[in-house]
């Protein structure tokens, strides 16, 4: 963005399509309805836009789509929020407003020739979506891809099919956990925090991209570096109240960092001194 | 700009400014008394000014006396100054249509406002609007609007001649002598003003005015009051606000200092309203009752709210003790890592407008270990 166009002003995007991924969680196909503003549009996987829902407001969603996915552009929502919940209600046709894309997504470059580690837990997967579609469709360009998933409950678990692809793809594991799981669950049951402590990584080549809950992710970087991974080498990306995204309105201050445009992917020792402490 | 000799404006005077302002299509904003404090607002007669006024500070106290001299600046400041004109407490952003088909048209807005000429902000304002600028204007993202209305502000800054028991900018290194960012800089004398300009706009309105050069002894004696007001400051911010502020607070984020200051404070956020530094805003939507147009507006909020740390349905500050914490280490700590200076212009605000009288200079002499008063031999 230059300083002469306005950060603050969304422009009008059309859902192309809705998916109802789970009870609660949501994806819609989005493209801008000015063909020239979308052909210019580009992103990172790991960057977020402001979806803003007609009358009611804005709300930070993470671009969940293969930025080289060039007709739409995708994002996976969980109905939680006054916005989220209005949006939730929205049909294909219908028009939002977007503005984005904005903040610093995943090292993706400096990824390529080594063995990079996925770990999500919950219901925040989205963040690392994009980046792992990235990921397996330049796979030749990467050592390895280890993804781990972790959900509270196996009714949590969405994008079934994507698992299953990617899980009889070459050069890339999956392991998925649920905390609890019902008698036909396919995968294994317990925290995938767990799960840690017995994989085969080459420590010295690996980089590790995890979003989730701070709790589950204190607990893997400390397993991972118990299997010795430097920590500059571990990368997380933080949630905080976005409302600008632009570094102004104060909401996403972590320490002396914005969430917004520092971040949202940080690697860990940027975010080291307040990890542990309540209250940033 | 330092060579430029000082002229004299008498005050009597001094309308002929407000005048000369107007003439240049500026609308005048100044201190007045009003409910028993010293508030900026549009002012079209100089004997709207505070004459003969003088405030008295205390640690969750402000009031006003009547003084012999009859001076317009013998003040050291009211609760607000240069913040609310420049980012505005309350405004609309942009706006949006939508039509019959469900099509949505979003406008930018850019209010068409009369240019704002401010007469007596002083040195630790100043510094407020400097910080201010890094936040909107310097950064990748420019707020437009602010920008707008910066650009075309007109500043005249006039040094303090008293401090009041609350004022600690000379260990701030804010003041009280303003050094930048003024268009014309007035030092109150008893019976007007030394005056200069410090920008080409400033020259060609006191141009206007045809003034004579201000004599030695005028300069002099302005220079002594100006001293003066340094001089009688009593309170200091540790650590002379430089980044080993930073380092102390986040070496202690668990000190029981944190515990007993939020025994005392009620989290109203009256510091941040006043804080000529804070800029956190939060941003809603005001639909139209026939449901074709919205307003998107931002307001001013403040990091002692609840919703302020809002995220997925829960809190990250959830008690007192986390926000105030947030507040003292953004505001002299990470501060520094954002916009490369401390976040305090020490003016005091902060303190005279806590309902318990809070002091950031005593909280921090408690965690730092270092004195918050002023050895005045200094």
């Amino acid at each position: 963005m230059n300083n002469t166009k306005d950060p603050y002003l969304p422009y009008e995007a059309e859902i192309v399509e809705r998916i109802q991924e789970s009870p609660t969680i949501f994806t819609l196909g989005l493209r801008f309805t000015d063909p020239e503003l979308h052909k210019t549009y580009t992103f990172l996987p790991g960057q977020f836009n402001m979806v803003y829902l007609y009358g009611v407001g804005e709300v930070a969603i993470s671009i969940v789509s293969d930025p080289m996915k060039k007709d739409r552009f995708d994002h996976t929502i969980r109905a939680v929020g006054r916005v989220t919940q209005a949006l939730e209600k929205l049909n294909p046709g219908e028009r939002i407003g977007i503005r984005g894309p904005f903040g610093r997504g995943w090292p993706l470059e400096s990824a390529k020739g080594k063995n990079v580690i996925v770990l999500t837990g919950g219901l925040g997967c989205a963040p690392v979506i994009s980046a792992i579609n990235y990921i397996i469709a330049r796979i030749e360009e990467y050592q390895s891809l280890k993804i781990l998933q972790g959900v509270k409950h196996s009714n949590d678990f969405i994008f079934h099919n994507r698992y299953q692809q990617w899980y009889h793809m070459s050069k890339t594991e999956v392991i998925i956990a649920a905390d609890k799981a019902d008698p036909t669950w396919p995968w294994l049951t317990g925290r995938v925090t767990d799960t840690i402590a017995s994989l085969d990584i080459h420590a010295d080549n690996s980089i590790v991209m995890m979003c989730g809950p701070e709790i589950m992710m204190r607990t893997a970087i400390t397993g991972f570096v118990e299997k010795n991974i430097p920590e500059n080498n571990l990368y997380l990306s933080m949630e905080r109240n976005m409302e600008c995204a632009v570094g102004h309105c104060g909401h996403c201050q972590y320490g002396g960092l914005f969430v917004c445009k520092n971040g949202p992917v940080f690697s860990f020792p940027e975010i080291k001194n307040l990890f542990n402490v309540a209250g940033f | 700009m330092n060579q430029t000799p000082f002229q004299f404006l008498p005050h009597e005077q001094l309308q002929n400014l407000i005048q000369a302002l107007q003439n240049a299509g500026y609308s005048c904003v100044g201190p007045q008394v009003r409910e028993g404090a010293i508030i900026f607002d549009t002012i079209t007669d100089a004997a709207q000014l505070p004459w003969g006024v003088r405030d008295h500070q205390a640690p969750g106290e402000y009031r006003l006396e009547s003084i012999p001299e009859q001076e317009a600046f013998s003040w050291a400041n009211g609760p607000q100054a240069i913040k609310p004109l420049l980012f505005k407490p309350q405004e609309t952003v942009w706006k949006v249509t939508r039509n019959l088909e469900g099509k949505l048209e979003f406008l930018p807005h850019h209010p068409e406002e009369v240019p704002i000429a401010i007469i007596g902000a002083r040195a630790c304002d100043l510094a407020g609007m400097r910080i201010q600028d890094k936040v909107f204007i310097e950064g990748e993202h420019v707020d437009l609007r602010y920008k707008q209305r910066r650009e075309s502000l007109f500043v005249i800054a006039v040094n303090c001649t008293y401090s009041s028991n609350n004022c600690f900018c000379v260990s701030a290194g804010t003041g009280p002598e303003v050094t930048h960012s003024y268009d014309l800089l007035m030092i109150e004398l008893p019976n007007g003003f030394t005056i200069k300009a410090g920008s080409e706009r400033g020259q060609h309105i006191l141009d206007t005015l045809k003034l004579g050069n201000a004599q030695d002894q005028q300069c002099i004696q302005a220079q002594q009051r100006t001293k003066k007001a340094a001089d009688m400051q009593t309170k200091r911010i540790p650590l002379n606000n430089s980044s080993a502020l930073r380092d102390v607070l986040f070496a202690n984020l668990e000190h029981p200092r944190w515990t007993e200051v939020a025994e005392r404070c009620l989290s109203c956020g009256n510091c941040t309203s006043v804080c000529p530094t804070c800029f956190c805003h939060t941003e809603s939507d005001k639909p139209s009752l026939d449901g074709c147009q919205s307003e998107h507006e931002k307001m001013w909020d403040s990091c002692f709210t609840e919703g302020h740390s809002y995220l997925n349905g829960e809190v990250v500050r959830d008690d007192t003790r986390k926000r105030y914490r947030q507040w003292l280490t953004h505001k002299v700590g990470s501060w520094f890592d954002q916009f490369d200076s401390s976040g305090c212009i020490g003016c005091g605000r902060c303190i005279s407008w806590c309902p318990v009288g809070i002091d950031i200079t005593e909280e921090l002499a408690a965690i730092s270990g270092e004195s918050n008063k002023r050895d005045n031999d200094e």
